[in-house]
């Protein structure tokens, strides 16, 4: 019988959470690496029984956790993450020169052909690769080399690099988000990389129209039609129908275009959802009720969905990597709150119900889809 | 033996027990104990000291026998007692958070 598994990264630990296709009954594994930050948990999808996770602690550094039993075992891996070369400098807050310098993985994408490969987005913000299944990294340092990763700066939350989406048609055709550079993809693989941010339009830069300075916060595709790209920048939801070249705004009626996850339908490709955040000052749902909103034309229009999660007094946050979409006919969405809830809609958004509600702040959710 | 007690969180990430015993020849030295304490426990090393440097992490401490050694050089005798296993050598968290 078909079921999904749910991953899911808390500031304390990792959980791993699983049900039958139905999706409503749900066993709660964990905590894995208690007290550690578990800043993301994400499986492969040719071997849905190797997994990767990003362990990370203020005090301790990085760890590097892959299991080979679907999250029941773990073993530590690699985790020198080494910048190729000497590294440069980026520009740090106060606009001064300031040297790359690693401190934490943030994003874990395995790759699509073999289990043993998988990607890291890492800050300060470089993409790295495994090829032996996270034994060792090397860093694809085109993508630092850009001409112009000298003028990258942080953003409050550090220069991380927390989006890499792969084509499923094309493998050698990357993207990445970084928060505060932009959008970058390569179609060679990670050689080489050109900047995707032609259209975004960003006020609190100086130049609202640069090349390089967006604060994206997450970018998704549909497995159909990859040259389709949904972006949620700090402000503004964004779409490129052509993998990048250019970008439009679909914000439409949105209470705020302000917010972090946005994820595609796995069978509508038009369809799409967000979860609306206040503000960049203020990062819980407007007016303390928690929706997801969802397109299904693809943008612009959208409509509040609300059955099911809290509709008064809610000031919770929906950070980017936390929220998943499985591929059952009925298709799943789930996402993972800053109070520790973790929310299942069975039915594409019109009813939700929470998987748990009383985790650890949650910063990652992924779903894999089990047949 | 050398004892040497760790917090929480290297315990959590090598499966031990508060307290581990080790083995050290003389001279006893605070890198003495780190070497073999990640040469027996392979998944500590990085977190208590940086890979390349081997300076300190900044979040962590180096106690005993009520005694911050965490400023001394890695080289540093250990007192007696810590070298004779009466003392544990203390890697400490630091505290943090509210």
């Amino acid at each position: 019988m078909s079921g999904v598994r749910v991953l899911v990264g808390t500031r304390k630990g990792a959980f791993v959470l699983t049900a039958d296709g139905k999706r409503d009954s749900w066993k709660v594994d964990g905590p894995f690496f208690a007290g550690w930050e578990m800043y993301h948990v994400k499986g492969s999808s040719v071997d849905p029984n190797r997994i990767y996770a990003s362990q990370s602690s203020g005090w301790f550094g990085q760890q590097v956790q892959r299991s080979n039993d679907g999250g029941k075992t773990w073993e530590p891996m690699g985790k020198e993450f080494r910048y190729d070369g000497t590294p440069g400098t980026h520009q740090w807050y106060d606009g001064t020169p300031h040297p790359w310098e690693f401190k934490r993985v943030w994003h874990f994408e395995p790759g699509l052909d073999n289990p043993d490969h998988v990607y890291a987005g890492i800050e300060d913000a470089a993409i790295f690769e495994s090829k032996d299944g996270g034994a060792s990294w090397t860093e694809l340092p085109g993508l630092r080399d850009h001409r112009t990763g000298p003028q990258w700066s942080p953003g409050a939350g550090g220069m991380c690099l927390h989006t890499i989406v792969i084509d499923p048609k094309n493998h050698k055709r990357l993207y990445v988000a970084i928060s505060a550079a932009g959008a970058f993809r390569s179609d060679d693989g990670g050689k080489s990389w050109k900047t995707i941010t032609k259209g975004l339009n960003s006020r609190y830069i100086p130049d609202p129209t640069a090349e390089v300075g967006h604060c994206v916060h997450r970018i998704a595709l549909h497995q159909s039609r990859p040259d389709v790209l949904f972006m949620q920048k700090h402000w503004d939801v964004m779409r490129s129908d052509n993998a990048g070249d250019q970008w439009h705004e679909i914000s439409g009626n949105l209470p705020t275009d302000f917010g972090f996850v946005i994820d595609v339908h796995a069978h509508e490709p038009e369809t799409v959802f967000v979860v609306p955040i206040t503000s960049d000052q203020e990062h819980f749902p407007p007016e303390g009720k928690l929706r997801v909103f969802r397109s299904k034309s693809g943008g612009n229009e959208w409509e509040p969905l609300t059955k099911g999660l809290p509709q008064k007094d809610c000031y919770v946050n929906v950070l980017r990597d936390a929220m998943a979409i499985d591929s059952l006919d009925e298709c799943g969405v789930y996402f993972g709150t800053t109070g520790g809830q973790v929310y299942c809609s069975a039915n594409a958004g019109d009813t939700w119900a929470p998987i748990v509600r009383d985790l650890p702040a949650v910063l990652s959710v992924e779903v894999q889809t089990l047949t | 033996m050398i004892r040497v007690e760790l917090p929480v969180g290297l315990r959590v990430l090598a499966n031990l027990d508060r307290e581990v015993t080790l083995d050290v020849p003389p001279p006893v030295t605070p890198r003495a104990i780190l070497d073999a304490l990640e040469g027996r426990y392979p998944v500590l090393k990085g977190a208590i000291r940086d890979f390349i440097t081997e300076r300190r992490r900044p979040l962590v401490r180096f106690y005993a026998c009520k005694q911050d050694l965490s400023h001394e050089p890695l080289d540093t005798l250990l007192p007696d007692a810590v070298a004779r296993g009466e003392e544990p050598f203390l890697v400490i968290g630091a505290i943090a958070g509210g």
